[in-house]
């Protein structure tokens, strides 16, 4: 104790005064911080109603179900691709949803454990692969494929249904902006429901097992039930995923101002139709535009808002985090 | 729990055989399912690839894009994307990190969840929104500019930078933070000399997947820098070329030149995104297993 310096106590007190004043600092910086988020999500809504403003008030609330844009008559509505977005995207959901559940369960019940790692981080990487490639690729590769086998053949079989009009040309429309999306989606809900099934009890698992049970049957009876509500958070995180993309739709949609019932035919959604269109747009058209994206906006939030509001009500996993 | 009271699918139904066979049917399924999925990848990858190749060279990545269609490269969106995803990084990490420093360190649990809360928004909002926000914010009255497409960038990183910082700042051993303190270190003095430098390596790999990202994002630089000449600039206050853009302008003109420079600018790109994201979770899985996890 003698080793003490004399000057203890008064550089003690100093330093007591510093941390003080420190840890005041760095806990008002990373507030600031922090509050700087809330603040961006704040000004992100209120910039874009902000903008949308004028369309807003002009074309009221009638908007939403008009059927014409018609830059030249000046005439817009947003149901076309409020149509297209819900078409496109339900399509993709429709084939992504049984498809990344599949995954899910191969990758966490099934799959042998040399190829869990490998394969999931496979399909990770699909994720990850940037959405204006995988338009370069649909508009280049995939559509034109489709266009001249899939879409006669499936016209063919089925075109007694409706939606199953005459194939598209070129390869481009919604059918196959659909099977773009699905391909964005299906590592996200996949991965997501990987996550899920790795936490359901493995003692629940195997006591359905040893009673007897397949282990489809275990899944069917154990782990669906046990992670519906995260499965349906998944789902709709992917479908705001789907509803929101722009570019590589905008890439395969075809372009179109009109309602067409034939699933290969043209369309636009809400984000496709901004993205295609902004820049060679007057701006009357422009504040119609904006319209949409505040349209678009309000959607996206509620989708996000319900996915998170789910996952963090029903799902033990984030619990505590 | 509750769910699992209905007891129907656990009864045993039916002979054992069409039970196995219905087994059987399914696991086929989800067998077939990943493997389309790997599949569908390995076909985006090999066709990208493939249809790249003639146009890789060495002036493909050094010379700019020439007027008239064929020849030329792509060096200077090469430049402008690295600025402006540079820029964008710069802005994005120091504000994501310190908002993970806030969650983790300070805050009050609801005040933490709801943060959290639109970090998890902020995430999933359409990027187009994000470029009709900055377009409003910073491009009308200024015209387009690299900044503009940087800060709309740092709007798409700043969420992911945040969660994976908080990631792993939760990982820290609360036994190191508490031998900090009881050693009399002040708060802020263990939380930048003892938890940042063990998480760096967490943080680090969050970024890159950031930076892999944004990197590929095109909507948010639509509306911000999109309308740019050719030629090599570095003067972010004008719109700058970019990868993402000369993609999507490149795949929507009919001259088949321009399809095979759009396919090799998107090899590069898909290269870089997919070995950055290769790379960072390399990185996470060591340095997870150096926290002890």
């Amino acid at each position: 104790m003698s080793a003490v310096p004399s000057s203890y106590s008064l550089s003690a007190t100093r330093r007591r005064l510093r941390d003080r004043f420190g840890d005041g600092a760095l806990r008002g910086i990373t507030l600031a911080a922090a509050l700087a988020a809330v603040v961006l999500l704040g000004a992100i809504v209120w910039k874009v109603l902000d903008l949308a403003w004028p369309a807003m008030s002009k074309y009221g609330i009638a908007f939403l179900w008009g059927e014409t844009w018609d830059p030249v008559r000046r005439e817009f509505g947003a149901l076309p691709f409020i149509y297209g977005t819900a078409v496109s995207s339900g399509l993709a959901l429709l084939i992504a949803t049984p498809l990344s559940i599949a995954i899910a369960l191969w990758l966490s019940e099934l799959a042998p454990r040399g190829f869990r790692g490998i394969v999931g981080s496979l399909v990770e990487m699909l994720a990850a692969i940037p959405s204006v490639v995988l338009g370069l690729w649909g508009i280049l590769v995939l559509g034109p494929y489709l266009g001249q086998h899939l879409e006669p053949w499936l016209h063919d079989k089925l075109g007694f249904i409706p939606i199953f009009g005459g194939p598209s040309a070129t390869g481009t429309g919604i059918f196959t902006a659909a099977l773009i999306l699905t391909i964005m989606i299906v590592p996200i809900i996949a991965s997501i429901c990987r996550e899920l099934f790795l936490q359901v009890p493995s003692e629940l698992e195997e006591g359905a097992l040893a009673l007897g049970a397949t282990r489809w049957e275990m899944v069917r009876g154990v782990i669906l039930p046990a992670t519906r509500t995260g499965i349906a958070a998944a789902i709709i995180l992917g479908l705001g995923r789907a509803l929101g993309e722009a570019i590589a739709v905008t890439q395969v949609i075809g372009g179109g101002t009109a309602i067409v019932r034939n699933i290969f035919g043209p369309g636009d959604t809400l984000a496709s139709k901004i993205a295609a269109s902004y820049q060679g747009a007057d701006p009357i058209e422009q504040s119609a535009l904006l319209y949409l994206a505040a349209i678009l906006l309000v959607i996206g939030l509620l989708t996000n808002f319900a996915a998170q509001v789910i996952v963090r009500r029903f799902d033990p996993l984030r619990e505590g985090r | 729990m509750s769910v699992l009271a209905h007891d129907t699918s656990l009864r045993p139904s039916g002979g054992l055989r069409r039970r196995r066979i219905v087994n059987r049917i399914m696991e086929g399924i989800g067998t077939g399912a990943a493997l389309v999925a790997v599949a569908v990848l390995v076909l985006v990858i090999v066709s990208v690839a493939v249809r790249a190749a003639p146009a890789l060279s060495w002036d493909f990545f050094t010379k700019e894009p020439s007027l008239f269609g064929a020849g030329g490269g792509i060096s200077s969106a090469l430049i402008g994307s690295a600025l402006i995803v540079g820029m964008a990084t710069a802005m994005a990490l120091p504000v994501g990190v310190l908002i993970a420093i806030y969650l983790t360190e300070f805050a009050p649990r609801q005040v933490a969840g709801s943060i959290q809360l639109v970090l998890d928004v902020l995430n999933g909002l359409p990027t187009i929104v994000t470029g009709v926000f900055v377009y409003g914010l910073l491009v009308i009255g200024h015209g387009q500019s690299g900044y503009a497409g940087a800060f709309a960038l740092a709007v798409v990183m700043l969420p992911l930078v945040a969660r994976a910082a908080q990631e792993t700042l939760l990982l820290v051993p609360s036994a190191l933070r508490e031998a900090s303190l009881a050693l009399g270190v002040s708060r802020w003095r263990t939380v930048v000399g003892v938890i940042l430098p063990t998480t760096f390596g967490g943080i680090l790999t969050g970024t890159v997947l950031a930076v892999a990202r944004a990197a590929g994002e095109t909507a948010p630089l639509l509306f911000a820098t999109s309308i740019f000449s050719p030629s090599v600039s570095t003067d972010v206050t004008k719109a700058l070329p970019n990868i993402p853009v000369l993609i999507f302008q490149y795949s929507e003109q009919p001259d088949k030149a321009l399809h095979e420079q759009a396919w090799g600018a998107a090899l590069v790109l898909m290269a870089f995104v997919l070995i950055a994201s290769l790379g960072a979770k390399a990185l996470l899985a060591s340095s997870r297993r150096k926290l002890g996890q």
